[in-house]
């Protein structure tokens, strides 16, 4: 039985190790299958948790769910009852993991008036300053959703399209810019459109 | 078989203070110095961490005569991740506020070296009793080191301890305490103290 050269077939090597994938892949799923409700639950609460921050003058009970384009959104009312903006999820790829966003949008969806990182695993220290800077979040308050945003490495002025890249976290700021311009482009029309159609 | 080595009471003593894995081995710093500006945080941090640590040298030791040697450090991270994934979802779904504050640390506890190097040193050697015994051991010396910082610097940096004010409102919070640097600082003074300690102690024996 010498230890350095190899002995034995696959399985009898890879058993224990193909067992426990499956037996552990199994027990996530078990887990994932349990718990998700609730951690979908909590993501919503604290959605509507943020309305007021991202939509100025909104309500956070006033604010009903609405499908727009083929994407759940939430529409926020002030409290008179005139809609004064949309909240909507967008998720993509950040520098480590998925990185989940709330992009607070006016009525016409013409522009941003706040964001929210709801979840994110970017680099403690670095990427992840765009949930610890509250600066970073400031930059995307106002800006016209016309024409994508984009990353400079420069001092910006607000609502100039133009966003402040963190300094040792470009790819998470480009991240999350990509994210809100690609939700932004891919609904800002039809959000316009059923804002309009409900004020009728 | 009989086994060789500590038993599961010198185990389990042994992780408390001797060998302490924060304050003696310096391991696990990722955590100790990133969640320890505030009390629960740190004690959610080595909850999540025992939680792994005592799953995972269970499971190990009971598979430890299956395990093949060229293997076992895959074997191990196997395990580790699949408990601290659990952790995760769990602290999800039952504190998400906390679970926003340790964000990606708690993910992190996969590659804590704490757990794999008591998979490795106790539960792939020794029986589930004393892979147990171990655990939880240095799970109460990980929590007492997380604590012992935390403490120091929630009442100094915020004036608060578990979120309850005991220093008066006219403290002025050091804000070096909640920064990083405060973790560097409070770390080195406490391995100080116990260096200065166990070394007079040991001139008298």
């Amino acid at each position: 039985m010498t230890e350095a050269t190899p002995h034995g077939g696959f399985w009898s090597q890879s058993w224990l190790v193909v067992l426990l994938s499956l037996a552990f892949g199994a027990a996530l799923a078990a887990v994932e299958i349990t718990l998700a409700p609730r951690i979908r639950e909590n993501k919503r609460n604290a959605t509507v948790s943020q309305i007021p921050e991202l939509v100025p003058g909104a309500v956070r009970e006033a604010s009903r769910e609405r499908v727009v384009g083929g994407a759940t959104v939430l529409a926020a009312f002030d409290a008179s009852g005139q809609q004064v903006g949309w909240v909507v999820p967008a998720a993509g790829q950040g520098f480590a993991d998925r990185i989940e966003l709330l992009i607070g949008l006016d009525a016409t969806a013409s522009t941003i008036t706040g964001i929210y990182v709801l979840d994110q695993k970017e680099t403690p220290g670095l990427g992840d300053f765009i949930t610890v800077r509250e600066r970073f979040r400031k930059y995307f308050e106002g800006q016209p959703t016309g024409a994508p945003l984009k990353v400079v490495k420069r001092e910006v002025t607000a609502g100039s399209g133009e966003i402040r890249a963190l300094t040792g976290a470009t790819i998470s700021s480009e991240a999350v810019t990509g994210i809100v311009n690609q939700r932004v482009h891919e609904l800002a029309s039809a959000l316009a459109a059923a804002a309009a159609g409900s004020e009728s | 078989m009989t086994s060789q080595g500590p038993t599961a009471a010198e185990r389990f003593l042994n992780g408390i203070i001797p060998e302490n894995p924060t304050l003696r081995q310096l391991l696990g710093m990722c955590p100790t110095l990133a969640v320890t500006n505030g009390v629960k945080p740190a004690l959610t941090m080595a909850g999540a961490t025992a939680f792994v640590l005592i799953c995972a040298n269970v499971i190990t030791s009971l598979m430890r005569k299956a395990i093949k040697p060229h293997l076992r450090i895959l074997v191990f991270t196997l395990t580790i991740a699949t408990f601290v994934t659990i952790a995760d979802r769990f602290l999800q779904a039952f504190m998400p506020e906390m679970s926003k504050v340790l964000g990606p640390y708690v993910p992190l506890i996969i590659v804590n070296c704490i757990i794999i190097c008591r998979c490795e040193v106790c539960a792939a050697k020794q029986s589930v009793g004393i892979a147990a015994a171990d655990a939880v051991g240095v799970s109460l010396g990980f929590t007492l080191g997380l604590g012992a910082i935390s403490v120091i610097r929630e009442i100094l940096g915020s004036g608060t301890l578990l979120g309850l004010r005991v220093l008066p409102q006219a403290w002025p919070n050091w804000g070096i305490q909640v920064l990083p640097p405060g973790a560097f600082l409070t770390l080195g003074l406490i391995l100080g103290f116990v260096n200065w300690y166990s070394g007079r102690r040991a001139a008298r024996a």
